[in-house]
């Protein structure tokens, strides 16, 4: 009896042994693919829709459609934005990851970097119908230069400017602002008796960085060099903040409220007519679950600094959107490629996008009349014409975070009513620069 | 477990009666029965090291690693760093530095100001408390609310109250009582700080409460009485009554307070989210960020090691000085 004790015991201490290694372990097969498991693939989505359920009620039904046609059974998971970057993370780390994942087109330098995603190389493009189906913005945002892609473009966003056609009406505007000043003069004639010119999403580091970086283009300014060493705080870059502070620190056209929204309270505010602007990516999906009409509203360019603007000075979004990647060490290589393919087929595109008020950055899904809405056609003609890739270095997100932040903060002095110079501007986002990692 | 019983009756019960089976050899029997409380521990001391040493050793390994995003994948590959990633954060005139002695001197006094609220509140409702009226249990249980709520959905209300246009408190201050001139920001700019004690607070108090309130049971009423009969009022009865009594509660309550004060991730987080605004960005956050926000692994563990230092050295200090404090009053 006692040795029974003395085994289970010794059992007990040896299988928890093996479960600490294991952790430490994580993915012991080195990392490779293979088709171990050629029955079963595990997706993790984005979240498009309005709600995570709404996502599902979307996708499960082309995923029994993909099931019935190769008979392998994918298993779902819709991860909410705040989680899916960090999620990732641990999945690279410990080597359990899905097979097939969603990332936002932004991190596919970062992630490549990290090494945990199937490089697409030319094998891999054969198997999905070949490369040049793509719109080549969009593929422009698949990794940095010159390295095979480490995704495929899945759906396509661009900002648009978003305003309330009955508000401008009133106010009599009758044409949209092509310039930013013109938008801040109809800012001005907009704001008034609880109402503002433009709503922006002053607390989210994410919505900030992606404004600095088209008007840092506007003026002239990257915040990475050719090098891909950091220059937060050029000239340009200062000019670029400056200017979009300003909009709620010195012509107050923005709500200061707004310096702390970060949960899509801004397009909130102006599906409820509180603001009559709104700098947005493909909005129609968020705007229809706030309960505004389309045609309410309508859809022009993000502003230039002066008319007819080209090159980088006509830069008036980044290439927004979706990428589809394949974990790299799935043991289901074959149907994870097979399920790319899936996703990337006009059909599927078509029907993907259109659900999720997407553009398809597949050039023939592109041309389906669907996508031809008034509003739809100035988001694509920006992203064929007037879009830039964010810059497809490793340190991206830290650029993100740490300009974000920045100029969340400054946003936040303004809103107490502290003034904000262009020296103040300069200061902080030296700062940021400084907490940028040694490469 | 009624096996071990039954023979643990059996032997030492019957004595006299003969042994059956081969006789066996004194040592090795002593030997196992020596042992046996420690085979008995080794579950417990496993799942020790594997739920506290093995995680806090490998983090001490990774502070001495450039963990960057290239090496996720297998953190072992990641380049030594030696003492870099130390050297960066405690330089105190680089940024990196400034930014980590700036959110250590705000988590100071966050935690000095809100353990110590936290303390005075939860002493005076326990006083209060003490003696019997109509309703006591209900004001009690009341008080217990804040700690039985789930963290997420408490401190998640109290981010909409704090909302500038649209939350409670400025419609309560601004709107109603007409207080506050101008209706100020909570969540961001220099207030953010007195809203994250002001939840912090809220949340930690009745934990004091509890506890001080357990001590309290322990004095005998009779002492009270006998102060009173010598003409002791309220005051003097808590300073030279109350308190003593309860200094080893305190002594204890207030070092855990402030460890899970000085630690506290969930209140910032669930209120400011990843980028908490200057003034009240305490060490914690701070450290997520360093590593998560920026994928720099290798300097947050290097942030945590010095963390992890400092509230050992202060745990140490104060266990010491409150003893030394303690055989004082004793001798």
């Amino acid at each position: 009896m006692r040795r029974t004790r003395a085994t289970a015991a010794a059992t007990l201490a040896a299988a928890l042994a093996g479960a600490a290694t294991g952790c430490g372990g994580g993915s012991a097969g080195g990392g490779r693919s293979s088709n171990d498991n050629p029955e079963q693939l595990t997706y993790w989505a984005s979240n498009q829709g309005a709600t995570v359920e709404e996502d599902k009620r979307v996708l499960i039904p082309e995923l029994k459609k993909f099931q019935r046609r190769t008979s392998i059974a994918v298993k779902l998971e819709v991860i909410p934005w705040s989680d899916l970057l960090n999620r990732v993370l641990a999945a690279t780390i410990s080597g359990q990851g899905p097979d097939v994942l969603n990332i936002g087109n932004t991190w596919s330098a970062s992630l490549q970097a990290g090494g945990a995603l199937l490089p697409f190389d030319d094998a891999a493009f054969r198997a999905i119908g070949g490369k040049d189906r793509f719109v080549p913005s969009a593929l422009a945002a698949t990794g940095a230069a010159g390295k095979d892609p480490a995704a495929v473009p899945l759906y396509s966003l661009a900002y648009g400017l978003y305003y309330n056609k009955k508000l401008f009406r009133r106010a009599g505007i009758d044409a949209p602002p092509a310039t930013w000043d013109e938008l801040v003069a109809d800012g001005r004639k907009l704001t008034g008796g609880g109402r503002w010119g433009l709503a922006i999403e002053g607390a989210s580091y994410a919505e900030n960085s992606h404004h600095a970086f088209v008007l840092g283009k506007q003026h002239g300014a990257d915040f990475f060099d050719r090098y891909g060493k950091p220059r937060f705080d050029s000239p340009g870059a200062v000019a670029a903040v400056k200017q979009f502070v300003d909009l709620l620190a010195q012509e107050k056209i923005v709500a200061p409220g707004n310096a702390e929204y970060a949960t899509q309270r801004s397009v909130r505010d102006f599906a409820a007519g509180k603001a009559a602007m709104l700098m947005w990516q493909s909005a129609a999906g968020a705007l229809k679950a706030h309960n505004m009409t389309p045609k309410d509203y309508g859809v022009a360019p993000v502003p230039v600094r002066t008319k007819g603007a080209t090159g980088d000075k006509g830069v008036n979004s980044m290439v927004a959107g979706i990428n589809l990647a394949v974990f790299k060490n799935t043991d289901n290589h074959d149907g994870a490629l097979k399920f790319v393919e899936f996703m990337t087929s006009t059909a599927e595109q078509k029907r993907l996008n259109s659900s999720f008020g997407a553009l398809p950055p597949v050039e023939e899904a592109q041309r389906d009349k669907a996508f031809a809405t008034p509003d739809l056609t100035v988001l694509r003609e920006t992203l064929a014409k007037s879009a830039a890739p964010l810059p497809m270095v490793p340190e991206e997100n830290q650029f993100e975070t740490l300009v974000g932040t920045a100029m969340k903060e400054l946003l936040a002095d303004a809103a107490a009513g502290h003034p904000v110079g262009a020296a103040d501007v300069k200061e902080r986002l030296a700062k940021a620069q400084q907490q940028m990692p040694p490469r | 477990m009624n096996r071990v019983l039954s023979r643990a009756r059996s032997h030492p019960a019957a004595p006299g009666r003969p042994r059956t089976g081969p006789p066996r050899p004194p040592r090795l029997s002593r030997l196992r029965r020596a042992g046996l409380p420690y085979l008995l521990l080794l579950p417990a001391l496993a799942l020790e090291l594997l739920v506290h040493l093995v995680p806090m050793t490998v983090g001490v390994v990774m502070a001495f690693k450039g963990l960057t995003q290239q090496y996720l994948r297998d953190w072992t590959t990641a380049p030594w760093a030696g003492l870099g990633n130390f050297r960066v954060a405690v330089d105190f005139d680089a940024p990196v530095g400034a930014a980590l002695l700036r959110s250590f001197w705000v988590t100071c006094c966050f935690t000095v100001l809100a353990v110590g609220l936290a303390w005075l509140l939860g002493t005076a409702a326990a006083v209060l408390m003490q003696d019997r009226f109509r309703g006591r249990g209900l004001l009690r249980t009341a008080f217990l609310i804040p700690y039985a709520l789930p963290v997420y959905a408490a401190v998640i209300t109290w981010s909409f109250m704090f909302q500038r246009d649209t939350g409670l408190v400025n419609h309560v201050l601004h709107d109603q009582l007409g207080i506050l001139g101008t209706p100020p920001f909570w969540l961001i700019g220099d207030n953010s700080f007195a809203a994250l004690v002001t939840v912090s607070v809220w949340r930690s108090w009745p934990f004091a409460f509890l506890i001080l309130t357990a001590g309290l049971q322990n004095i005998p009423r009779e002492l009270y009485e006998a102060a009173a009969m010598d003409g002791a009022g309220v005051w003097q009865q808590i300073r030279r009554i109350t308190l003593p009594a309860l200094r080893p509660v305190n002594q204890v309550l207030v070092l855990v307070l402030f460890l899970w004060t000085f630690n506290d991730f969930n209140t910032p987080y669930v209120l400011f989210g990843k980028s908490a605004p200057e003034p009240a960005d305490l060490i914690s956050i701070h450290i997520y960020q360093s590593s998560f926000v920026t994928w720099n692994f290798g300097s947050g563990a290097a942030m945590s090691v010095l963390l992890l230092l400092f509230l050992l050295v202060v745990t140490a200090g104060y266990l010491l000085a409150t003893a030394r404090g303690r055989r004082e009053t004793d001798g």
